[in-house]
């Protein structure tokens, strides 16, 4: 089935969705058929994607489901889409996450998207009603989504990863709190600031390829074969780094994310986090690594640095923060950071560590800012003081908050721990003193989600919880279906990783191995002996 | 001596059916005034609308038909190339997408958004009966055909002196047409006379420019002035002052900064359609004009000029964008983003190569297109005293009027650069030509630039959708046939070109030479 072309289907699917969601939702009288459909859209597209999980085979071919086609001959653009172990995980996870954001956020209410943040003055904006059309958006985010990851043209990804803003603009500005205009703004001008110096990047690359061949390409294959003099693999590397930064984000490129994880809609912030997000470290992994290895290595501490501030930073802004979502937003800010620390280690382990830290922090953050919300629709505020005992009048909420914020500080059992732990282990190796400096962090989201738990959930009930008591029932069925699944992942890649780790492993390995041509040291009896116990 | 000799004129030899496109709609023009001065009244509207329409056709399909031709003709004054051809074409689109914006009688409740009487003080008796007359005049249809004959000529112009006549006769019509609006008369009569003295300016610079370069090079032809720049060494001054004269006054008509400062007025004062027109077909036809002056006359002497362009393409971008930032009325906004682009196309020109021209044509093609259709919707949301381009009344436009936001979102996103609209196809080929004659600095400019005009850019979608509706909402009209036809043309053209530009850059990468 290795030809099969599953992700031709994976784009066409949700755009066919997209299509017929806002043709019926162009009734009133038909909004909620429209949602339906777009769920049914979305699952399919999850069915779609578990086939061609089940298909792909880690040990054959770098790229598998290859699909080529002409596009702009007169500049040597194809259409060409594939994908590697690290690619296929991040599809599935996006077919995962986007039923369960359309089922979180099937009323307009659901998750308190209209809420604004503590002590702000603006008057609340009436939500908008039109879920259906929020859905719509979302298919057309997912076809984007898709074809980021899937593409292996660069001229095709970098089309992808700007047009990926449209809709995540639309859907930020349209259905998020008060601020949302001004947060979906900054969205997408941090981005398209960093697509535009990556495009120059992908020019320079381009003209190197003309000059050194005579045949224009934007081949990511054959753009990696390129042999490029130090100066231009630090430039095209600068180029693609800062682009991805932004995305990742890296700390100081951050400022946009708290704004437009805060003011937007939860369900727009799941996927900005889970999947946008990743786009960055993929990036890195895709791009960076193979195309500019020499300048990978050499600028390594650099980034570093910054990944390692990203990790404290990040804890401290959460620890301090009083608006829950935002705390939220800033605890991912801490996560990238062990991702990118993972993946700028250069050693299998943590490169397979920082893509499985990739999907177990869509899973568990993507909950974690579910449960928020569903937290903040009961309460109507986000401000972390005005909550207080909520196990006493919603304990299955309360419980599946707990679970999230396990998950998320990355307790043993939890998915979260393995990833984490491979990262740590693996970047020990050969960069002791940054990954001690990280061990730091995890001490301090320790500190965050238990303080949080404690605040919110524990204790005697606050005025707020006791005035709107009969708003706190506690889980509907439908928030029940939403969450279920992913604590099921949460444990279940807990305890037995193996399925995702041995997809990623070969991909990882060929990316540095292969392509920036590095060798694994030699581990220490003892890390090899736990690192077994947690990988294999 | 020789002089005697000389002076025995030859008849020069005319290839008539070469020059067929151009005589076509200079001789409609001719037939359009003399329909306004004898057909009768009621008559005048359809008749003009048809002959235009019909000229331009008809010398579209010249264009066609003589598109194998590649040279020279009347004893090498005019240059009928590929280059020539694709722009004389891309004129007549713009031409024919701006006649039919010209020919909407639904706009204004007097069936024209043209002024009956252009002349009429402001404020005096007349003109307040003016105000609420039915009366129609449709002078702007040979105007229009006059200035589309200019443009093609100046395209195709290969010596400097037929370059000059062109230039006045695209300019002088457009002169008139910026007055011509029918409502806000103050400001349509004062964006004309400023037009008109700025552009006399130019051209007086661009007649010295031609002086020094004929006394530089002893010649006018475009070819000698080339050979002259290659060989003769110890006169740089005069070559250098002839050059920077003749390019100001080019840059004036391409909207460059520092030579801009009439465009917003201009545009905010002239009728939608006529700003429309000016942006995509005169701007179009000037920068075709600075590549052939450029390319052919002074692409031996790189290093004179490609420093000072880029630095004139910096300039413009920093002043589109920065200025762009603070505008709250739309058609100065489109202005402003017209003087950015403008340095975005420059950008490409400094490559002086064919991969150079390939994408200055393309990209000004791609602008056009979405520069009128932004100008056609702009000419429908309107108040008692025309059209309503405040930023304000395009509030909430997203619920009130769905199409026309998402058109408006589309030529928005072609302008920011977004990819899969034609605006990202122009960008990349033109920086991409830049940076492969080595102005990589200059690409990493323009990129962070083109970063900034995003924002207004954005802003504007903003407005749209997130924003609720005024209190006193404008009234959005609704348009007749050919404003909307124009609308979804450009619309379409402008994501079609970004989904599938091969065959377009096949075209402009065909039509890259030019022959002198």
């Amino acid at each position: 089935m290795s030809n099969f072309p599953f992700l031709l289907l994976l784009l066409l699917l949700p755009l066919a969705g997209a299509i017929l969601v806002t043709v019926i939702g162009r009734d009133p009288q038909s909004k909620d058929l429209a949602k339906k459909v777009a769920v049914g859209a979305s699952l399919l597209e999850l069915l779609l994607a578990i086939l061609m999980w089940v298909s792909f085979k880690p040990t054959g071919p770098r790229l598998q489901f290859v699909t080529s086609f002409n596009w702009i001959t007169a500049i040597g653009a194809k259409f060409s889409l594939g994908t590697d172990g690290i690619a296929l995980v991040m599809l599935v996870l996006i077919a995962l996450l986007v039923p369960i954001v359309m089922i979180a956020s099937w009323n307009h209410n659901s998750l308190g998207d209209e809420i604004n943040a503590p002590d702000s003055t603006d008057p609340q904006l009436a939500p908008s009603n039109d879920v259906a059309r929020l859905f719509a958006w979302i298919l057309v985010l997912e076809v984007c989504m898709v074809g980021v990851f899937a593409a292996t043209d660069v001229f095709l990804f970098y089309i992808f990863f700007e047009i990926m803003l449209v809709p995540m603009y639309f859907i930020i500005g349209g259905y998020g709190a008060s601020q949302r205009r001004a947060a979906a703004m900054k969205f997408f001008i941090y981005s398209l600031v960093g697509g535009l110096v990556m495009l120059a990047s992908v020019i320079g690359l381009y003209v190197i390829s003309k000059q050194d061949t005579g045949k224009p390409t934007f081949s990511w294959d054959a753009l990696r074969q390129l042999d490029l003099s130090h100066t231009q693999q630090v430039w095209i590397f600068l180029g693609f780094f800062v682009a991805f930064a932004i995305k990742a984000p890296l700390v100081p490129f951050h400022t946009w994310l708290p704004k437009a994880g805060a003011e937007g809609p939860v369900g727009g912030s799941v996927l900005l986090l889970g999947i946008l997000d990743k786009v960055g470290t993929f990036g890195f992994l895709r791009y960076c690594l193979p195309i500019a290895p020499w300048a990978s290595q050499k600028l390594a501490p650099l980034v570093l640095v910054l990944a390692v501030i990203g990790i404290i930073y990040g804890a401290f802004q959460a620890i301090g923060a009083d608006d829950i979502k935002r705390l939220v937003t800033y605890t991912s800010i801490a996560h990238f950071g062990f991702i990118v620390l993972g993946i700028f280690a250069f050693t299998t382990q943590a490169g397979t560590g920082a893509v499985l830290y990739m999907v177990n922090h869509g899973i568990s953050t993507g909950m974690m800012f579910l449960v928020v919300g569903m937290v903040v629709a009961r309460g109507g505020s986000r401000r972390v003081r005005d909550y207080g005992g909520i196990f006493l009048v919603a304990p299955l909420l309360a419980g599946f908050f707990v679970i999230a914020g396990m998950a998320s500080l990355a307790l043993p059992g939890t998915n979260s721990f393995v990833s984490e732990f491979l990262v740590l282990i693996g970047s020990y190796g050969t960069e002791p003193v940054f990954t001690i400096i990280a061990t730091g962090g995890i001490v301090m989201s320790a500190l965050y989600v238990l303080w949080l738990i404690q605040r919110t959930l524990h204790g005697p009930e606050s005025p707020l919880v006791v005035a709107r008591k009969k708003l706190f029932g506690d889980l509907s069925k439908r928030e029940l279906w939403v969450l279920s699944p992913l604590v099921a992942l949460i444990l279940v890649f807990g305890v037995y990783p193996k399925p995702i780790t041995d997809v990623i492993k070969p991909a990882v390995e060929a990316t540095l191995h292969t392509d920036v041509g590095v060798k694994d040291p030699v581990p220490t009896v003892g890390a090899a002996a736990i690192s077994d116990g947690g990988s294999k | 001596m020789s002089i005697l000799a000389a002076s025995v004129l030859q008849a020069p030899s005319i290839a008539y059916s070469s020059l067929s496109p151009i005589l076509i709609i200079l001789g409609a023009a001719c037939i359009g005034v003399l329909v306004e001065a004898f057909v009768p009244a009621a008559a005048r509207f359809p008749s003009q609308v048809g002959l235009s329409i019909v000229s331009i056709v008809a010398s579209f399909i010249a264009v066609f038909a003589v598109r194998s031709h590649n040279g020279l003709t009347m004893a090498g004054a005019i240059s009928i190339d590929s280059p020539a051809l694709v722009s004389m074409g891309a004129i007549l689109v713009f031409g024919l997408l701006a006649t039919m914006l010209f020919a909407d009688r639904s706009l204004d409740s007097a069936g024209s958004v043209f002024v009956a009487e252009a002349a009429m003080p402001v404020g005096s008796r007349s003109d307040r009966a003016l105000l609420t007359s039915e009366r129609v005049q449709t002078e702007v249809f040979p105007l229009s055909l006059f200035s589309i004959g200019g443009m093609m000529v100046f395209v195709a112009a290969n010596n400097l002196l037929v370059m000059f006549i062109a230039l006045e006769v695209l300019s002088l019509p457009l002169y008139l047409m910026a007055g011509l609006s029918r409502r806000k008369r103050l400001l349509s009569q004062e964006a004309a006379l400023k037009y008109f003295l700025l552009g006399a300016f130019a051209s007086g610079f661009f007649v010295y420019g031609l002086a020094l370069i004929y006394g530089f090079a002893g010649s006018i032809e475009l070819r000698a002035i080339s050979t002259a720049s290659r060989t003769i060494t110890d006169h740089d001054s005069l070559l250098i002052l002839g050059m920077a004269l003749l390019l100001v006054g080019l840059l004036f008509k391409a909207g460059v900064a520092p030579f801009h400062s009439w465009s917003p007025d201009v545009y905010q004062g002239s009728p939608s359609p006529v700003a429309g027109f000016m942006a995509a077909a005169t701007k179009f036809a000037a920068f075709i004009a600075i590549l052939r002056l450029m390319y052919v006359a002074f692409s031996g002497v790189p290093g004179v000029w490609t420093p000072v362009i880029s630095w004139i393409a910096i300039i413009s971008m920093v002043v589109g964008a920065l200025i762009g930032l603070a505008q709250t009325d739309l058609k100065r906004l489109l202005a402003y983003s017209s003087i950015a682009h403008a340095g975005f196309i420059l950008v490409g020109v400094t490559a002086n190569s064919v991969a150079g021209t390939a994408a200055t044509l393309f990209y000004t093609f791609t602008y056009g297109l979405s520069a009128i259709g932004a100008f056609a919707l702009l000419s429908i949301v309107r108040r008692e005293d025309g059209e309503a381009t405040n930023m304000d009344d395009w509030k909430g436009m997203g619920k009130r009027s769905p199409m026309i936001a998402a058109a408006m979102t589309v030529m928005m996103l072609s302008m920011t650069g977004v990819p899969l609209t034609a605006g990202f196809i122009g960008k990349l080929q033109s920086f991409t030509a830049a940076s492969a004659s080595g102005h990589v600095w200059l690409i990493v400019v323009a990129l962070v630039l083109s970063a900034i005009t995003a924002v207004y850019y954005l802003r504007v979608i903003v407005f749209m959708y997130f924003y609720d509706a005024q209190s006193d909402p404008a009234t959005i009209v609704l348009p007749g046939t050919p404003t909307t036809s124009v609308i979804a043309i450009t619309t379409f053209a402008t994501v079609l070109l970004g989904v599938i530009p091969g065959p377009l850059l096949h075209l402009v990468e065909v039509a890259s030479r030019f022959v002198a």
